[in-house]
C-alpha cells in the first residue's frame, strides 16, 4: 500500500535506530498513549530493538479497553431488545460487560452486527424502518467525527430509527491525569497521530510546558514510531520539553477545521469514567442538547445498572502504565484473550492482550519460561 | 485506536447531497465519506478511518520524510561518531551498541 | 432467505455456464425449494432427478440406492467427513459447491491419500430457489470431475424456511493411503522444515468482500482447488512427509499452532519468507487484520525432514497448484507449543490462534 509500505522499510529502521542508539546516554521511559501505536510495537517487536535504557510505558489510548463497564452493560441490555438491530464496530464484540459480552447477547438471539463504518448502521436504519437501530459510538477523538456525521446525516435525511451509544474519550485530559497521578514515571509522551489529524496540536503545548514533558506527535507505521521515540530521546537528552510534530504528512496544526466544526455542533464535553482509572475530567463527550433525541441512553431509558468488575483484574493499573501485564498473578492464567477477565486483555491494543499473543515466551505468567499456558 | 490507512481517490460522485469517492487502497476499494476533505481532488491520496476521509494525505511531506530517514547516519558516517568508527576500526564492537539486531530474542 | 440468483451473483473465470442449464423435467410448479422436497417421495425423486443426478453423473448414485457398495484395493483407508456452512454462497471465484468437493478432497489427501468416493448431504432451506440449488449441484459435478472423485451417495432434508441459510452441505469421503506414508499431526520433529504450498490468505479476503457490513472491492478470488495431485508428486520425491495440513478456517496460524501443540514442537518462522500477495496484505492492513489468521482454501501447509526439503519444495513448485510454494519457517526444541516469527525487524514475535471469528476492528 502505497504511503504505508515504505514506512515499514527494515533499513530505514535500522538509521533510526542507530541515531536513537548514539544519542541515548541514561534511561528514559516515554509513553506512547495510542492503542493502534502499542499494537504495532509489540506486533513488530520495536520494543526489542531499543536501547536497554528506554522503556515504553503502554498508554490507556485504547478507547475499546477504557469504555466504562457501565456502558458496555447499557449496550448488552439495549442489544438484547428483539425490536433493536445493535451495530458495532469489530473491537467491542468480546468486551466482557459485568456478566456477559455482546457475543452471548448474539448467541442468545440478539441482532448484534459488526459494521465496518457508521454510515453503514443508518443504512440499515433505512432499509429497516420497523426496528429501531443503535450504532456503538466509542472512540477517540479520530472516530468521533465519524459518528457526529452520522447522527446529522440522521437528521438530515429524517432517519428516525437510528440512535447512538456514545462513549467517546478525549486524550489529552488523560495525558493530565497520568501526569498528575503522584506514581507516574512517565517522561515522554508519544501523542496519537490520528486523534491529532483530527484536532490539531493545540492542546499540547500547555501540557508540555505544565509537566515539562515532550509531546511528540507520532504515527503508527514502524518508521513512524522509531522517529517518535528518536525525537523525543533528543529532547529528553538536551533538556527540552517542546511539542514536536513527528507525522507531518497527515497532521497538521490545525487539524481539521470542518472536523472540529463538527464535534462541536454535535457533541458536548463533559467528564467521564474510564474503565479501569475512574472519573477524569471533561474526558468525554455526549451528544449536544440539539441532537439528544438521538442519544440511545435516553430513547432506551436503560435502567440503573449494578455493575461488577472483577477483583482480580488490575487493568487500570496497566493502562495508567504503572504495571505490566505480566506483573498481574491473572495473566495467562485465569485471564487470558479467551477468557478475559477485563478490556486490556480483550481488544487487540489493550496492553494486556498484546503481550499475550505477541510476547508470551518472554513474559510468562509463571516466572518460568517454558511454562505456558495451553488454554487459547 | 485509530486504524487509519492511505488510500487513493479513483472518482467522486454524490448521493443524498454527501460527496464520497471510491478509494483505492492497494487493490483494495471501497466507497468513503469525503465531507470532512471537501477540496479532496481524484488522484490524491488521503487517510481514511472507518470509512470516512479525515485528511488529505501530503504526498511531498511523506517523500520529505522518508528522505530525511534515509539521509540520516549518512551525515554521521562523514562527519561524527568518532568513537564508533575508532571502535570498528580496533576490531572492537561499537560502544554504543546495545543489542543485535540479528536474531531477535527467538 | 435466499434471494433468486441471477448471473451476477457468479464471479470468477471459472464460473458455471449457468445458462445453458435446462431441466428436461420441469419440477411441478416449484421455482423453490418447499418442504415436500424432503418428504421422501415423489417430490424427493424430482429433486434428485432433476437437480443432482445429472451434476454428479455417477452411475453407482444413478442407482439410487440406500448406500453404494464399492471397491477398494490394498492399505489402510483414509475417512473424513466436514461440513459446509459458507455464507454467502457464492461468493469471488466459487461456491459452497467447490469448498464442499475440494475441502473433504484436501483432507483425504492431508493423509496421504488419493479421494476415491464421496457422499454428499444437502440440509436446504424452504423457499430457496432451486436455480441456486442446481447451480451449487453443478459446481460440485465439475469440482469432482476435476479433482478425479466419485460422489456415489447421498441426501436431502428440507428445513423450514428461516432456518438454513440456503444450502447447507456435508460430505464424507474415503480413500487409500499408500504404503510406507504416515502422516499425523504428532510427527512433526525439530529441524523439520515448513513449506506452504502456495499463497495465504486469499480465500478469506475473497470470502469477506462479499460479506455484508463489510463489502469492499477488489480482484481477488478464492482459491479452492484439489490438492490430491500435489501430495502425490510430494510422495514421489518421499513417502516420509511428517505432517500435512490444510490451513482453512483460522489461517494459517491455527494449523501451525495445532501441529506444534499435538506433536509437541516450536515452530519459528520467517515473516519475510511468508508469501502474502500483496492486495490481500492491503485488505488486512485496511481491516486490522492479520494474513496468518484468515481463512486459505486449496493450500497445505507441509513438515518435511530438512534433508528432503529442497526436493519436496522443487516437486510443489513444478505442480500447477504448488508454482508459489515457500519454505515458511522450521521445527525448533524451544518453546515447545508455541510457534514464533522473526518480524521484518529482526525482532520476535509470537503467532497466536485467533479468539473466534475474525472481525475487522478500528483500533
Amino acid at each position: 500500500m502505497k504511503y504505508l509500505d515504505e514506512f515499514q522499510d527494515p533499513a530505514l529502521a535500522e538509521r533510526l535506530l542507530d541515531d536513537i542508539r548514539t544519542t541515548v546516554t541514561r534511561p528514559w521511559a516515554m509513553m506512547e498513549v495510542c492503542g493502534g501505536q502499542t499494537h504495532s510495537i509489540i506486533r513488530h517487536g520495536l520494543d526489542q530493538l531499543l536501547p536497554e535504557g528506554i522503556e515504553l510505558i503502554h498508554g490507556p489510548g485504547c478507547p475499546v479497553c477504557v469504555t466504562p463497564l457501565e456502558v458496555i452493560d447499557k449496550a448488552l441490555e439495549i442489544a438484547a431488545r428483539p425490536d433493536v438491530i445493535f451495530c458495532s464496530f469489530g473491537d467491542m464484540l468480546r468486551v466482557p460487560g459485568s456478566e456477559k459480552d455482546l457475543f452471548r447477547v448474539k448467541s442468545a438471539g440478539g441482532d448484534v452486527r459488526v459494521v465496518y463504518s457508521p454510515l453503514d448502521a443508518l443504512n440499515l436504519a433505512r432499509e429497516n424502518p420497523d426496528r429501531q437501530v443503535v450504532f456503538f459510538g466509542i472512540g477517540f477523538e479520530t472516530t468521533a467525527p465519524p459518528n457526529a456525521m452520522t447522527v446529522y446525516q440522521a437528521r438530515k435525511l429524517g432517519i428516525e430509527n437510528f440512535s447512538l451509544l456514545v462513549s467517546h474519550v478525549r486524550v489529552p485530559p488523560a495525558i493530565e491525569a497520568i501526569m498528575t497521578s503522584p506514581v507516574c514515571r512517565v517522561q515522554a509522551f508519544l501523542a496519537a497521530g490520528h486523534v491529532c489529524t483530527v484536532m490539531g496540536m493545540g492542546e499540547y503545548p500547555g501540557l508540555a510546558e505544565r509537566f515539562g514533558v515532550p509531546i511528540v506527535v507520532t504515527g503508527f507505521e514502524p518508521l513512524d514510531i522509531l522517529e517518535g521515540i528518536r525525537r523525543s530521546v533528543h529532547q529528553l537528552e538536551e533538556g527540552r520539553h517542546e511539542v514536536e510534530n513527528a507525522y507531518p504528512r497527515v497532521v497538521a496544526p490545525d487539524g481539521n477545521p470542518v472536523a472540529i466544526k463538527m464535534l462541536e455542533d454535535v457533541f458536548e464535553v463533559v467528564d467521564r469514567a474510564w474503565r479501569g482509572i475512574g472519573m477524569i475530567p471533561q474526558s468525554g463527550w455526549r451528544l449536544s442538547e440539539r441532537y439528544r433525541e438521538y442519544d440511545a441512553e435516553e430513547r432506551f431509558r436503560v435502567g440503573d445498572i449494578q455493575t461488577q468488575e472483577s477483583t482480580v483484574c488490575r487493568s487500570g493499573e496497566v493502562l495508567q502504565g504503572l504495571i505490566k501485564p505480566h506483573e498481574c498473578s491473572a495473566f495467562g492464567t485465569l485471564c487470558t484473550p479467551r477468557n478475559p477477565l477485563g478490556a486490556t486483555m480483550v481488544s487487540s491494543e489493550g496492553a494486556c492482550a498484546a503481550y499475550y499473543l505477541y510476547r508470551r515466551m518472554q513474559v510468562p505468567a509463571s516466572g518460568d519460561p517454558r511454562e505456558v499456558s495451553s488454554v487459547g | 485506536m485509530c486504524l487509519a490507512v492511505p488510500g487513493q481517490v479513483l472518482e467522486i460522485t454524490e448521493r443524498d447531497g454527501t460527496r464520497i469517492a471510491q478509494v483505492d487502497f492497494g487493490g483494495v476499494t471501497k466507497e468513503v465519506c469525503l465531507e470532512y476533505v471537501p477540496d479532496l481532488q481524484v488522484g490524491e491520496y488521503t487517510i481514511v478511518h472507518v470509512g470516512f476521509a479525515l485528511q488529505r494525505l501530503d504526498e511531498q511531506s511523506a517523500l520529505e520524510t522518508l528522505e530525511i530517514f534515509r539521509q540520516m547516519g549518512e551525515l554521521d558516517a562523514e562527519f561524527g561518531d568518532h568513537w564508533g568508527r575508532a571502535a570498528e576500526q580496533a576490531g572492537l564492537p561499537r560502544p554504543d551498541q546495545d543489542i543485535s539486531t540479528e536474531g531477535g530474542a527467538l | 432467505m435466499a434471494e433468486p440468483l441471477t448471473l451476477q451473483d457468479i464471479q470468477g473465470p471459472e464460473a458455471p455456464s449457468f445458462e445453458g442449464w435446462t431441466c428436461p423435467l420441469p419440477l411441478r410448479d416449484s421455482p423453490t425449494i418447499v418442504m415436500g422436497h424432503g418428504g421422501g417421495g415423489a417430490m424427493s425423486g424430482e429433486l434428485v432427478e432433476h437437480v443432482f443426478l445429472p451434476s454428479f453423473a455417477d452411475a453407482s448414485l444413478a442407482q439410487l440406492g440406500d448406500s453404494a457398495v464399492l471397491e477398494l484395493h490394498g492399505g489402510r483407508v483414509a475417512f473424513s467427513t466436514d461440513s459446509f456452512v459458507v455464507r454467502p454462497l457464492f461468493f469471488p471465484g466459487g461456491c459452497i459447491g467447490d469448498l464442499a468437493v475440494n475441502g473433504t478432497v484436501n483432507d483425504l489427501a492431508m493423509s496421504g491419500a488419493q479421494a476415491l468416493f464421496l457422499s454428499a448431504a444437502f440440509i436446504l432451506e424452504e423457499g430457496t430457489d432451486v436455480t441456486r440449488v442446481g447451480a451449487v449441484a453443478q459446481r460440485m459435478g465439475d469440482a469432482a470431475t476435476r479433482a478425479g472423485v466419485r460422489i456415489v451417495t447421498g441426501d436431502t432434508k428440507v428445513v423450514e424456511s428461516g432456518h438454513g441459510d440456503g444450502v447447507y452441505i456435508n460430505t464424507a469421503g474415503i480413500g487409500v493411503v499408500p504404503e510406507g506414508v504416515d502422516i499425523r499431526p504428532d510427527r512433526a520433529e525439530p529441524g523439520d522444515v515448513v513449506i506452504v504450498s502456495g499463497h495465504i490468505g486469499v480465500h478469506g479476503i475473497a470470502i469477506m468482500s462479499v460479506r455484508e457490513g463489510l463489502e469492499f472491492g477488489t480482484e481477488v478470488l478464492s482459491d479452492s482447488q484439489p490438492l490430491g495431485g500435489l501430495v502425490a508428486a510430494m510422495l514421489a520425491v518421499t513417502a516420509d512427509l511428517h505432517v500435512l495440513r490444510d490451513p482453512t478456517r483460522g489461517g494459517v496460524a491455527t494449523s501451525l499452532n495445532e501441529i506444534a501443540r499435538a506433536s509437541g514442537v516450536g515452530i519459528s518462522l520467517d515473516e519475510r519468507s511468508l508469501p502474502v500477495p500483496e492486495v490481500v496484505a492491503n485488505a488486512c492492513a485496511f481491516l486490522g487484520l492479520d494474513p496468518l489468521q484468515v481463512a486459505n482454501e486449496g493450500k497445505l501447509l507441509a513438515f518435511v525432514p530438512r534433508e528432503k526439503a529442497d526436493e519436496v519444495l522443487a516437486a510443489m513448485r513444478a505442480h500447477p497448484f504448488g508454482s508459489d510454494a515457500a519454505i515458511i519457517g522450521e521445527c525448533v526444541e524451544d518453546h515447545p507449543g508455541m510457534v514464533s516469527a522473526r518480524t521484518g525487524f529482526g525482532a520476535a514475535r509470537v503467532v497466536d490462534l485467533p479468539i473466534g471469528e475474525q472481525l475487522p476492528r478500528i483500533c
